[in-house]
């Protein structure tokens, strides 16, 4: 009842979906994560297994506490799984982590203040030992990528929360993780912000071909940006349906407007819908 | 403008309210000495003045006010005549005069600056323990908070006379006396300070796989800094304390607590309260001093203030 691998198979070199001749990045097979708390066990995680294809743009949705953000934080060794078994490029997620294979970006920005974005942004590298004009090119690169080329030498709070959120993409993308982790990195921005965000984000996979995932509450956002959804379901944190994304690579805003897109919306609709009668 | 007004006014009243002290509190003594001048007085005797109440001799001999406020060894002396004290023993005494304050006020000043810095060391040693060692956060906490609670008047001769038994003797143990008081507020604010970054900060270090001393130089000790100031400033001024009472039980010879002691001894009330007074501006130059500090280092820093 995990990963019903469904439907859309029948045209994927259609819909420019190369994913599928790609290799597994993320392996997650029958994994379960039981948080010990004061009030009992709470099972975050159960029989959770899927596969991440290197290039796939995954999203994770569903309601509070059904695990989207705590699978993300496994794959990132932030967690540790009770159960099951989680590889990340063939590594178990710690080893990955130590070969700085991912970069994670959070809800809030998480700047800090007292750095310019520049050093920000070089905080990784620094931290990875990149040597000084190693990290003042990637500064450079990673700038122009989410397109804030000229705003290295601001503090923080110079900039707006969407500038803020696209520095702290910069900082994960700096020192070149194939893998990038992104934990409702739009949630706390405005609709507008949010929507360009999106389409930056688009592009940046693109042009970097990395494999992304991303945890969101947004059943447009999800749509919009990925090429599998994963749809999610509390108590236990479950799998409830993965749709493989049947809309083409090339994506402008008003293809949300597009008789497909509005299909595979209703169908994570449906998904979320179904998830919560468990309850 | 409207706060300087505020500010003046404040002043005023404080200088105003002290001059008015001043009668009541000296009329006795100004009027022993009228009577010794053979000056009439009422009433007449001083045995029968020591049964009276301040404000009602003050009432029977108004003649007396001007005197209240310039006395030689007044209980209680006017502003002006602490003024006019500070100015001699600052401005006009040269600095290597025994009587000058500026010599006294360097000779505290050096015991508060070498307590202060082995205080602020020792604190910050003993934060980034506690921070990171669960063993140090039960074992020493709980210590630091019971040193704070033994009276240092209680405590400093004992440290003196200890110190002294080994050898030591000068400046070092004032420092002590002065570390001892300012360590704690150092340890509070910045375990406090070295605590604050979140856990979304402390994930993210842990996704650059980070070791523990470099999320405690990029992060934790960045994010302490304006905690470790505010904790300055209380603990420098507890330090000047610390270097005053560990004169006193020395019979220390030069110092602002000697001087206080000093004056206590011969009378000098008016060498006393300069002697506070010296106390109280050097005390608020240094929080100054240290305010000045900590605008520019946050500054560079990029904190908006």
């Amino acid at each position: 009842m995990n990963m019903e691998t469904t439907t859309q198979a029948p045209e994927p070199q259609a819909t420019g979906s190369q994913s599928s001749a790609q290799a597994t990045v993320i392996e997650a097979k029958n994994l379960d994560l039981t948080f010990q708390t004061n009030d009992g066990p709470v099972h975050a995680l159960k029989d959770v297994s899927l596969n991440i294809r290197k290039g796939d743009f995954v999203s994770f949705i569903g309601p509070s506490g059904c695990g989207k953000t705590t699978f993300l934080r496994c794959i990132a060794a932030l967690e540790r799984p009770t159960g099951g078994t989680l590889s990340v490029n063939g590594m178990t997620p710690d080893e990955a982590r130590r070969q700085r294979a991912y970069g994670y970006v959070f809800q809030a920005a998480g700047l800090y203040p007292w750095r310019t974005i520049a050093k920000n942004i070089k905080l990784p590298l620094e931290i990875m030992g990149y040597s000084k004009t190693e990290q003042d090119k990637r500064v450079e690169q990673v700038l122009d990528l989410v397109e804030l080329s000229g705003f290295g030498g601001k503090f923080p709070w110079q900039l707006s929360g969407g500038m803020q959120q696209r520095a702290s993409i910069a900082r994960a993308l700096a020192f070149d993780a194939d893998i990038l982790l992104m934990d409702e990195p739009f949630g706390a921005l405005d609709e507008i912000v949010r929507d360009h965000l999106n389409e930056q984000l688009l592009k940046l996979w693109a042009r970097t071909n990395k494999t992304i995932g991303f945890v969101t509450h947004s059943i447009p956002e999800a749509v919009y940006l990925s090429t599998k959804i994963v749809v999610m379901s509390p108590r236990p944190g479950r799998i409830h349906d993965v749709i493989d994304s049947t809309l083409p690579k090339e994506r402008p805003l008003d293809i949300r407007d597009s008789p497909e897109f509005i299909e595979i919306a209703h169908r994570v609709r449906d998904g979320l819908r179904a998830g919560h009668g468990h309850d | 403008m409207k706060s300087i007004i505020a500010v003046f006014t404040v002043l005023t009243a404080i200088i105003a309210i002290w001059y008015i002290a001043c009668v009541p509190m000296n009329i006795k003594g100004v009027l022993d000495g009228a009577e010794r001048a053979g000056i009439e007085v009422v009433p007449e005797t001083a045995r029968e003045r020591r049964d009276m109440s301040e404000i009602g001799l003050v009432i029977s001999n108004r003649f007396a006010i001007d005197e209240t406020w310039s006395q030689d060894r007044p209980r209680l002396p006017a502003p002006h005549q602490v003024a006019v004290e500070l100015w001699e023993t600052t401005v006009e005494k040269k600095i290597t005069s025994k009587r000058s304050l500026i010599y006294h006020g360097q000779v505290t000043l050096s015991a508060t600056l070498l307590g202060f810095a082995i205080g602020t060391g020792l604190g910050i040693l003993l934060a980034v323990g506690i921070v990171h060692s669960r063993v140090m956060d039960m074992s020493v906490m709980p210590w630091a908070i019971v040193s704070q609670t033994i009276p240092i008047i209680a405590l400093a001769p004992m440290i003196i006379v200890v110190l002294y038994s080994v050898g030591v003797q000068g400046l070092l143990p004032k420092a002590i006396i002065s570390a001892y008081l300012s360590f704690f507020p150092v340890v509070v604010g910045m375990v406090k300070g070295l605590r604050s970054p979140d856990h979304m900060q402390l994930d993210l270090l842990k996704t650059y796989s980070a070791s523990t001393a470099q999320g405690f130089w990029k992060l934790r000790l960045p994010s302490s800094l304006p905690y470790l100031f505010a904790s300055l400033k209380i603990g420098i001024a507890a330090s000047l304390v610390g270097a005053i009472v560990g004169e006193l039980p020395t019979g220390a010879v030069a110092g602002l607590g000697a001087r206080l002691l000093a004056g206590s001894y011969y009378g000098q009330t008016v060498q006393i309260w300069s002697a506070l007074f010296a106390a109280a501006i050097l005390a608020a130059a240094l929080v100054a001093a240290l305010g000045l500090i900590e605008r520019l280092l946050l500054g560079r820093m990029g904190v908006k203030t």
